[in-house]
Parts: structure tokens; sequence; C-alpha cells
């Protein structure tokens, strides 16, 4: 099916389970830990062996020697795999890292060797065993002093371009009445979902299945196809649950070619999960940037030239973080500038992470229009609300398919109680604290791609959907069961949704946003044809037939479902696919959020206490997965703007904390009760779904709603994430 | 935390300690004499392999395997009960929580052969999918998850903070020390900062535990 023109009233629009906030329909399951992720699937893979990695203790040279003597006598050991006998690998299409190094190392914890062993104590110990002699070589681990030698990079598949001029943003900047330049840096950032990557591998022949944690599994299957130089057609992925990714098990990582080179040198399957503590080093991350941002706005406070220049750094042909994508979109200004730059650092490789650019770029930008809406003397939500535009600002006359973000900061001041918020800072003290309120906007791009599945009609009535889609937590399994339940008016009782297969129809994956509007598309359009299939076994004229109660009805006929597939189960499958509407309209989800800080008036110690967020995010499938997805992303704003950061040695070139103790995420005593508004949104223009994604907008501009609040609590202004009281400390004059 | 005062057979904490240390010093000699035998040094033999026997959700088991394992690696890689979760296999996540003689613990942080004749409680012994532990419901009524995989730990450590409130057991934001104890939103939130949840769900899991405590989050 081809979506090409607005969608008009489908059986979508009868909302009888899709918009209900139900419960997640395996919540039984993984409540009770009885859901399998990938290292557990020991019913599939009788006594496996096991697989360790060494991860290479330098960041840039090479390896002159690995003495494996030691290792091969230890007990247990089965095989041991480094780049002398793996075979050739090839980097895949999405990720530039290598999965084993050697003879060169390109950064640090970059595999050297797996270990394979009978147990995962013997691996681990032989690991330890292996003695590596490295020659060492000059790397390049500081954006700061890499800054001056990045380059424009080339237009990337997914983001921005490197550079969009509209208007004469110098000259307009030059003259403005009002201006501010600032420079702001957002640090390396990690996933650390809970879940560590890990794969079970095992080959039949030439043929590879693996059980592993991959979100998007058509992107898994054709990249591992490339590493191992194999055809793709012998791949067989399976990830039924995925322990949280956040775009950190976008496709192959280390583990995944790991786990199979391990169990082709042992004969056996193998199973292999990245260590913690290898993780932060070998896999990848959001990397470190620093953003430049000039607004220009005329004495009323309407932006005249908005200018975002962002320096991100990486390993030789990586991306770059494309943090200027919101600036083009989200306020008004006929002279506008965005530039990207990209060096090349030795640390590990920087990749998506949860709104990959909008995320950093928000937490610059919306500091910006603070510092902006202060020097003009306004309050910073009119400020914001003055310079809305209901068209794009770089293709004037290109609508917005919709867009309420004055809704969205209006609903939200008003809920949040904005109106008690002082313009001056340190206004407020409640003992030894001092309060602070700060908002933001939140934007974040609707894409929806291509998305196929298959569904099942059985003789008990019960509906099964198929598709290679994944659900990292992000309530997949729900919003497709719901809208297959939908369009065959059925209960939810009667679905079944198989997720995380690659042998199941190519879904859209889950990633930037696009997972939940892409892949209920593809069920409603298997859907049509399954509707389609039952009306012509019944003999109903299939537009005219109806789904409803477990019924099918066509004129003063009414049939139960389950009599179509009484002789034969019947079985459809199709794909939507898009035409050009993202190109005629602006897609994009809005939002605004409200922070609430406490700020030690001696300590600087910083405690959140209220958070409200609004979105505008198309149609809510489920609104309680929908919060969920929002206060997760509000809870990862929160580390954003407070505790996050991996700290690069940069003598070494390593990032030095690399656990969960080093790295900080927020815990349970960080966050508060966090409220979620989620306005009307029925997008005609996305889908039959009219739907859009919500996981990513929910962390868009959060650490900057924080950060305005710790400046309106303590009058310090902080341009250097994360805020921590040392910094407060010190610009306390 | 762990009290051990079942006597016979139990290792308790200062025999473990000194265990450990013997154990230390053999490595230690190995590494800086090689493998040939100085005739001074103590001949200690490795035990590379051990039995332990413990009670799982009320079910005995004995094991025999590598002295090096982990409570947590007993469970999912002999046992195969994967609802204990490895998140970090170093005490700092919360997943691997389980309850061991009614207290929770992490379980990568303990050896398998510590716990001779324990009583453990995993979250299998929890509840299952047909038989809910009311706690387990009410993750499931207020969306205390998202990935799942921190759950079963974030699960086993509710249920334990509920039973250590009752039994009066202060926290670190305790007003007072000897004073009762009431399960409050604080009160809970400080208790549960052991158990990371990457995907956000603190403020779903506060409400879940508050119904099932009785009161109102």
């Amino acid at each position: 099916m081809k979506f090409e023109k607005p969608a008009g009233i489908n059986p979508i629009d009868q909302l009888k389970v899709i918009g209900k906030p139900t419960d997640r329909i395996e919540g039984p399951l993984k409540t009770t830990g009885t859901a399998k992720y990938a290292y557990e699937y020991n019913d599939q893979v009788v006594s496996p062996a096991y697989g360790y990695i060494l991860g290479s203790a330098i960041a840039k040279g090479t390896i002159s020697r690995i003495d494996q003597s030691a290792a091969k006598r230890s007990a247990g050991v089965l095989a041991i795999v480094t780049a002398e006998n793996a075979g050739p690998l090839q980097p895949g299409k999405f990720y530039v890292s290598r999965f084993l190094a050697g003879p060169q190392i390109d950064h640090y914890h970059q595999a050297v060797a797996v270990v394979v062993a009978e147990t995962f104590e013997q691996a681990r110990a032989a690991a330890s065993l292996l003695k590596v002699d490295y020659k060492k070589s000059k790397g390049s681990y500081d954006l700061e002093s890499a800054r001056d030698s990045a380059q424009q990079p080339a237009p990337a598949e997914f983001g921005p371009p490197p550079q969009t001029l509209t208007g004469d943003f110098e000259g307009a900047f030059k003259t403005a009445q009002v201006k501010l330049d600032e420079t702001y840096t957002t640090p390396d950032q990690a996933h650390a979902m809970m879940e560590p990557h890990a794969t079970i591998a095992k080959w039949d022949g030439d043929r590879l299945t693996c059980w592993c944690s991959v979100q998007q599994l058509n992107w898994g299957v054709r990249d591992l196809a490339i590493i191992l130089g194999i055809p793709k057609e012998n791949i067989r992925l399976i990830a039924s649950y995925i322990g949280g990714g956040f775009g950190g098990k976008g496709t192959v990582l280390a583990d995944l070619v790991a786990a199979s080179l391990a169990a082709r040198a042992a004969g056996r399957p193998v199973k292999l999960a990245l260590q913690r503590p290898l993780m932060f080093n070998n896999t990848i991350h959001r990397p470190k940037t620093i953003q430049r941002i000039r607004i220009g706005a005329d004495q009323d406070g309407r932006i005249t030239a908005i200018g975002h220049e962002s320096w991100s750094g990486n390993l030789q042909g990586g991306r770059t973080e494309p943090a200027t994508a919101s600036t083009r979109i989200l306020y008004a200004g006929a002279n506008r500038l965005t530039r990207l730059k990209l060096a090349v650092l030795d640390l590990a490789e920087g990749n998506a992470m949860r709104a990959p650019g909008e995320a950093p770029g928000m937490m610059a930008l919306e500091i910006a229009m603070d510092e902006m809406a202060e020097k003009l003397g306004m309050d910073p939500v009119e400020f914001r609300i003055k310079n809305d535009t209901q068209e794009d600002p770089e293709k004037p006359g290109r609508k917005f398919s919709t867009r309420k973000l004055i809704e969205c900061l209006q609903t939200g001041a008003e809920k949040f109680g904005w109106q008690n918020r002082r313009a001056k800072p340190g206004s407020i003290k409640e003992g030894q604290w001092l309060i602070g309120m700060g908002v933001a906007s939140a934007v974040r791009g609707a894409p929806v791609t291509k998305s196929a599945a298959r569904v099942r009609l059985n003789s008990s009535g019960i509906i099964t959907v198929e598709t290679d889609m994944t659900d990292l937590g992000t309530g997949t399994y729900t919003i497709i069961a719901q809208t297959a339940a939908e369009m065959m008016g059925v209960g939810l009782d009667k679905v079944m949704v198989k997720l995380g297969d690659s042998s199941f129809p190519e879904s859209a994956g889950s990633g930037g946003q696009w997972g939940a509007a892409s892949s209920t598309s593809g069920v409603y359009a298997a859907c049509e044809k399954l509707r389609e299939a039952v009306a012509n076994v019944l003999g109903f004229e299939p537009t005219k037939t109806q789904f409803s109660d477990g019924k099918v009805i066509f004129g003063d006929q009414s049939v139960d479902l389950a009599g179509a597939a009484k002789s034969a189960e019947l079985v459809a499958q199709d794909e939507m696919t898009y035409g050009g509407l993202s190109k005629e309209y602006a897609q994009t989800t809005f939002g605004a959020h409200f922070v609430e800080v406490a700020v030690n008036a001696y300590t600087f110690e910083i405690r959140v206490r209220r958070m409200v967020a609004v979105c505008h995010a198309g149609r809510i499938l489920n609104p309680k997965a929908a919060r969920s997805q929002v206060i997760g992303a509000m809870t990862m704003g929160v580390g954003a703007a407070l505790m996050e950061e991996m700290v690069v040695d940069k003598n070494i070139g390593f990032f030095v904390n690399h656990d969960l103790a080093g790295y900080e995420v927020p815990v349970h005593a960080d966050i508060p009760y966090q409220e979620v508004i989620l306005l009307e949104d029925i997008d005609p223009t996305m889908s039959p779904m009219k739907a859009k994604g919500i996981g990513e907008l929910g962390l868009c501009g959060v650490a900057s709603a924080v950060a305005n609040a710790v400046y309106n609590a303590t009058g310090i202004r902080v341009r250097d994430y994360p805020i921590t009281l040392d910094k407060l400390l010190k610009n306390n004059v | 935390m762990m009290e051990n005062e079942n006597g016979s057979g139990a290792i308790t904490r200062r025999e473990m300690l000194a265990g450990t240390a013997i154990a230390v010093t053999a490595l230690a000699m190995t590494k800086v004499t090689g493998l040939e035998a100085v005739p001074s040094a103590p001949t200690v033999t490795p035990v590379e392999s051990e039995g332990v026997s413990f009670s799982v959700n009320g079910k005995a088991v004995k094991l025999e395997m590598d002295t090096r394992t982990t409570l947590l690696d007993a469970l999912r890689e002999h046992l195969h009960l994967t609802g204990t979760k490895k998140g970090c296999d170093h005490g700092q996540c919360g997943a691997c929580t389980v309850l061991v003689n009614g207290r929770r613990i992490n379980s990568c942080l303990s050896l398998a052969l510590q716990h001779q004749d324990d009583s453990i409680t995993t979250i299998e012994g929890i509840g299952t999918p047909e038989n809910l532990h009311p706690m387990q419901s009410a993750f499931i009524k207020h969306d205390g998850f998202q990935c799942g995989y921190c759950t079963p730990g974030q699960i086993c450590s509710a249920v334990a903070v509920l039973e250590e409130i009752k039994a009066g057991m202060p926290s670190h934001v305790s007003a007072e020390l000897k004073a009762p104890v009431a399960f409050s939103n604080a009160e809970f939130r400080e208790r549960m900062s052991g158990n990371i949840c990457r995907c956000g769900a603190y403020s779903n899991i506060a409400e879940a535990a508050a119904e099932v405590a009785g009161v109102q989050g």
C-alpha cells in the first residue's frame, strides 16, 4: 500500500482500541522475569560455550604480538580468535568501527581477542592471561584542540545538510538591535542501557542464527553479512526483547561479530555479552559538541537573525553529530545560518543516541533563547511564542502539517504555575534552598518510513501479527496489537504479536522516532489485505464490509470472524510505503518542558522538584505507553543536565568513567513525580494511523529547561554541561 | 548487611574474608614465582570446583561448579533462572537483586558458594504470569517498566523495601533513627536508588509501590 494523499476516515478512527491507555500486553512476562533477552535462550541453545572479549589497553597504535600460550593452556579454553585467524572482516554500512583490532588499533577497548571456553569463568580467566605487546602512536582525543582542524563533512543519509544559508545572516546579525553570541558545550554521553550488548551465535553449516540485542534487524542482517562476507540470506537475527537501546544498539556491534567468529572457531554455539566496563569505550556514544549560537532581534523581541554552528569529532569516516537540526525549523527569522564541522578523533565511534543532533542541539539553543529573553527583558515563554512560525522558515510557503508549539507553551505554563516565576534570579528562597523555574521548547522531526507486516487469522479467530519490528521498551508490542485489534474488529485478547525475528517481514525498525508511526502503518496495510481476504472468503464486497466485535458485517449479514478461517488459515502480507507528503509538509513534533529546581545556597546541590511536559506528537496510540516514553526521556534529560559526562583522559585517550558507578545516570532519588500532557493532534499527512513518534521529542529541551531553572535559582549561567555544583561554586562571585 | 547466625556449615563474613586473603596470597605467590616451585613456598592446590546446597524459591538445590561462579551466574547459567538480570556484574545497577533469607542483595556481588543453606528468592519465586504478586500487578497497572530488563530487580527490591519500612529500619532520609518509619515517596526513592532504570520509569514505579503500601503516592 502506498500512502500518497492525506488519510481520510478509516477503521483506526473508530478508536475502540487505539488511543486507549492499555497496559502493556507483555507486562506479565516482563514483571515475572519470563520475557527472554538475547543471552537467555537456554531452551534453544543447549550447552553453549562462552565468549569473552579482551579490549585494547591503548587507544591508538598497533599490536606487535599476542602471546597466547598461557591462555591456551588455561582450563576449559576451546578457541582464541584474533585478527590473525578471524579471516577478512569489513566494516558494516552504518557504523565505521572495525570490530576486531589488529594489527592496527583504532580506539581504546576495541576488541583485540575473543576467548572461548566451556564456562564464563574460564573464558574470563583465560582472557586475562593473554599478553599483548602494543606499539603506541600519537592520537587526537580532545575536541577543543582539534576544533580548528575540523572540516565541513559530506552530506549524510541522516541529519541536516552540513550547511544551510537563508537570507543574509551575517549582515542581519551585525545590524540587529539586540544580540547574543555564546558558545556552549555538551559532553560525550553514553546510552548506558540496562541490558549489555549480548549475542548467542549458532552456525548450522554456512547458516548463522544469532539471538541478539539489535534495534534495526534489517540493518543488522545487512551489516553482519557485509562484515563477515557471507550472504544476507544465510543470516537470521532474533531479538524478541531488547533491554533498552536508545540508539546504542542500532545495528551490529562487537558482540555480534565476536560471537559469530567465536562460534565458527569453536565449532559450537557461543554466548557472549559485553562486560559493562567495556561498553563505554568499545561501542558507540553520543559525541561531545561545541556549539556557537548567535541570535539577533529587534527591540520588540522579533528574531531577525539566527545562526547555529556545531563542532564534533569522530573516527575517520564517522558521522557528524547533527546538532543544528532543530534550529532550522523551530523559530522564525528571515536570516539564518547553520553549519556543521567534523574533526577526526581517536576515541570510540560517535553515533546515534536518542534524538541525535536534536537533543544536544536543543541543550544549547534553548539556553541561548533564555539568555536572549533576558537581554530583551521579556518573559522566556512570551519570547518563544513571539517567534513561533507557521511555515518552514527556510522555505516560506511550506506549511507544517500540524504545529501547536504556542499551545504547548501556554498549556504547560498554566499547568506548571509559570506566573509564580520571578524574572530576577535568586528571588525565591525557601530556607537554605534557592528556587528556580525554567522553560524550554521541544521539537523533533517526525519521520515515517517503509514497514511491512504479515497477519494471520486462524479458525479460533486469533489474529497473529508477524514483523521484524523490535520493542526496546517503547510499547511496540502493545500498539501493534491495538492496531490489529482495531482493524480486525476484535479485542486485544484475540491478538498475538510476534516481533524481533528477521525472518518476518521487514519493518522500519526502532530508531529515529520513526518506529511507532511506521510499524503500525505497516500492520494497517497488512490488515487491510486480511480484511479483503476475509470478505472474499465470505463472499462479501470488501469495501462495504465492517469488522466489529468479532463479527464481519455486510449489509444485514453478520458472521463470526473466525468463520472466515474455518477451512484454512488466512494469511495476508503488505507494506506501507510513502509518497511525497513529507516534502510537501514539514512533519514535526512539538512540545514544551517546565522544570522547578531547588539549589542549596551553600553547597549548590541541585534537586529537581517538579517537571511538566506538554507534547504535540500526532495521534497518541496508547497514552499510557506514550507518557512512559516521555517521563523516561525527561529522566534522561535530567541526567544530561546535571550528571552525565564521559570524561576523556586526553593523554591515554579513553573515557575514564566507563561503568555505571563512574558514569552517573539519574536514580530514583533524583526524579520527582513527572506530569505529562498530551495535546490532541490527528495528523492525516503522516499515514492512515495519523500518528507520529514521541520517544525522542520527550528528551529534546529537557536539559535546557533544567539549566534555565538553575540560572533562575542562582543567577549563575553555566554553558558547559553537565551543570555540576563545582561549576556553580566556581562562578559564584 | 547479610546476617548469618545459623551456625553449622555456613561461611561467616569473617571466614570468607580470611579465605579470600589466603587465595590472594596464593595468587600473588604464583605470579611472583612462576610455575617453578620454590621449596620454601607453601603449596596451595587451587580448588576449581566445589559443591553447594541452598534453596531457591522453596526448592532444594545442589550445585557443583567453578568456585568463581557468582550467585547471579549460578542462577542464570546453572539453574536457568534468567529472570534475575546481569546489568553490570559489579554491584552498580541492581538488576540482579534477589532476596536471601528475606533480605535483598546484589547477587553479582557474592559467590554462589557463600550461600550454603541459604534460602534464596528470585523474581520467579515472587510471582508468575498466572499468579502475579501484588507488586507485579501494580507495576503493570502503573507502567512501572519499559524495556523490562531492570524490572525483576526493581520488583524484588520494592518488595523488600516495604518489609524494611515495616520492620522500622531507618534510611538516609528518615527523620529519626529509632522512631517508627512510614512509607513515603522520599523514603521509597531513597531506598530504591541502588536499582537503576535507564528507561526512566521511576515516577511510575513509585506510584506502583505506593499503591501496594496502601498509601497515596
